[in-house]
């Protein structure tokens, strides 16, 4: 049955949205620009800027955080509490569901990135009292943040067909940390000189997923546009990483014995 | 009752243990057995026997090390064979989000049905199991019985030919056991083949056609529980009431319990006639004698007590 993923993802969304931890996470954001706002009052000059900067870094932030606590308990929680067995006991492949688990969850970092990108344009007009041209850029801020969250999601849901929600926080964290600066790993191999190194760097430059290519959150406070050729690499790029993470998850998961 | 619901041939479970997962622990040995079609069939055993292992193998929930098994003819690696089954598993816990209905109509989608279909089948299930007052509830305000039978109600909703159950009358009240024991009935009336899993022994005798019986993962017997519990022939049971100030015969004053005027006494099939012998030579009036029948739990216990030994049949099903 071709609908079962999106059967699991809408309940799974429904799920997110039910649960009280998911609406704390939305007020602390919405707390977050509001500090943007009086910081931003006190920054003579440089007020816009800063509350795109602080308001993109707030839906980042809180989008890393339910995407890493979240993600990581999706596969682990269904198993703990046993809701896995009757699902999976009903015409359900295993890779239906982890598909299904993966986009309800991406569904519920979309929404909740839409209420806090909202935000920051409410916030840009309290303080200025209209929108510029230019602020259509944080649109395209708000999407790589989004395509990150999807890799991160990915990375999570991948760490938990196997492993503690603990464990696999800490994996995912260190993913996020080591892709964040993969840049500058493959750097370090450069300027030493050694063949071996540069190979052995460059080979985690291209198996970490590149994090830094997704920030521009100081470009659009800026106010400048985005190339939209690096639109169209960064989604190219976070498909075909995402794709091969869930396919490696299924693999792993469909021979896992669910003791 | 006629061809094979459920064949199970040479299955067999090894767990790794240890810190380097070398060890390895069998939890089910060469199990094989068939359950017919439209029989209730009781898999039995205590706990850790290996019940809970098995129909996890049957549901691909986990994998055999060896062995196979088919439902209604097809492996059970084949997912679409899952059209033909429901299940309820031990201690079910579902999304307590979710309402009742909601529920239920969540698990019915799996299955194809349009709306309108799924609406249909919510509200009659929902009666069915008697939850339809409870329909807009949320599973986390559920009772251990509303939610054993809120899970009877996602495993059947389908109206699968196949149903298997595990342990569904475990934890619940005289009521819930009841309850769910009428619905296995309710089943059964229908044709379904019913597969269930229980250490509850009185259950088993009350609602199957044949049982299988299990311990330490490896099969004990297979059969009727009549043909379970006629493996022993007890003795004989004699009922008695002696004359006022009648002494009991001296050779019998040990063996017999008094019940106000009344004696029982237990002998072995083969003492009987001397018995009743010594009870009219000491002028006893006999009210009744029945042969002892061994119950099903009289059974298990006998073979949670022994040394563990090789599995045998009790009848021709047995592979």
């Amino acid at each position: 049955m071709s609908n079962v993923p999106a059967v699991v993802a809408v309940n799974t969304f429904r799920e997110s949205v039910r649960d009280r931890v998911l609406y704390n996470l939305i007020f602390f954001a919405l707390v977050m620009i509001a500090a943007a706002v009086v910081v931003g009052k006190i920054s003579i000059g440089v007020d816009h800027e800063v509350i795109i900067n602080l308001g993109l870094t707030a839906i980042s932030l809180f989008g890393l955080v339910m995407a890493i606590f979240i993600g990581v308990a999706l596969v682990y929680k269904e198993i703990e509490k046993r809701t896995l067995y009757s699902l999976l006991a009903k015409p359900v492949r295993r890779w239906q569901f982890l598909t299904g688990k993966y986009f309800g969850l991406l569904l519920t970092l979309t929404v909740n990135t839409a209420v806090m990108c909202a935000g920051i344009f409410a916030a840009l007009l309290y303080v200025n009292h209209k929108l510029v041209r230019s602020d259509a850029h944080i649109l395209v801020a708000v999407y790589f943040i989004l395509l990150q969250l999807a890799l991160i999601t990915a990375i999570a849901l991948f760490f938990s067909c196997f492993s503690t929600p603990m464990l696999s926080t800490i994996f995912t964290l260190g993913f996020y940390i080591a892709g964040t600066f993969a840049s500058d790993i493959r750097g370090v191999g450069a300027i030493t000189g050694s063949l071996t190194l540069k190979i052995v760097t460059s080979m985690i430059y291209y198996l970490l997923p590149n994090f830094s290519n997704f920030n521009v959150i100081a470009v659009t406070a800026h106010g400048y546009a985005i190339p939209k050729a690096l639109i169209a690499l960064n989604t190219a790029y976070a498909a075909i990483y995402i794709g091969a993470v869930l396919l490696a998850a299924s693999a792993i998961f469909s021979n896992r014995n669910l003791k | 009752m006629g061809s094979a619901a459920i064949e199970i041939d040479g299955l067999t479970k090894d767990y790794a243990t240890g810190f380097w997962r070398k060890k390895r622990r069998r939890a089910l040995d060469g199990l094989s057995f068939e359950v017919k079609e439209g029989e209730v069939f009781g898999f039995l055993g205590p706990n850790g026997a290996g019940k809970t292992t098995t129909i996890k193998l049957l549901l691909s929930l986990i994998f055999p090390t060896s062995g196979t098994a088919r439902i209604r003819g097809r492996s059970i690696d084949d997912v679409e064979m899952h059209r033909e089954i429901g299940f309820l598993p031990e201690q079910p816990y579902f999304y307590d989000y979710l309402t009742a209905r909601e529920f239920l109509d969540y698990s019915a989608q799996f299955f194809g049905f349009n709306a309108a279909e799924r609406r249909e089948r919510v509200a009659r299930f929902l009666e069915r199991v008697g939850l339809a007052t409870a329909a807009n509830v949320q599973l986390r305000k559920f009772s251990k019985g509303m939610m054993q039978r809120v899970g009877i109600a996602q495993a059947i909703l389908h109206d699968p030919p196949v149903v298997i159950l595990d342990e569904p009358t475990s934890g619940l009240d005289p009521v819930g056991r009841r309850e769910v024991r009428d619905i296995i009935l309710d089943l059964k009336k229908q044709g379904r083949t019913v597969f269930f899993s229980t250490h509850i022994l009185p259950d088993a005798e009350v609602l199957c056609d044949r049982v299988a019986v299990l311990l330490g993962g490896k099969l004990q017997g297979v059969g009727t529980p009549r043909e379970i519990m006629a493996i022993e022939v007890q003795g004989m049971e004699i009922h008695f009431e002696l004359a006022a100030g009648q002494p009991l015969p001296a050779a019998l004053a040990n063996r017999a319990t008094p019940t106000g005027s009344l004696y029982r006494l237990e002998v072995p099939e083969a003492q009987l006639y001397d018995t009743i012998e010594q009870l009219r030579g000491a002028g006893a009036r006999i009210l009744s004698i029945a042969q002892l029948k061994p119950t099903l739990e009289d059974y298990f216990f006998r073979l949670v007590g022994r040394e563990k030994g090789p599995a045998y049949s009790i009848d021709g099903s047995v592979k």
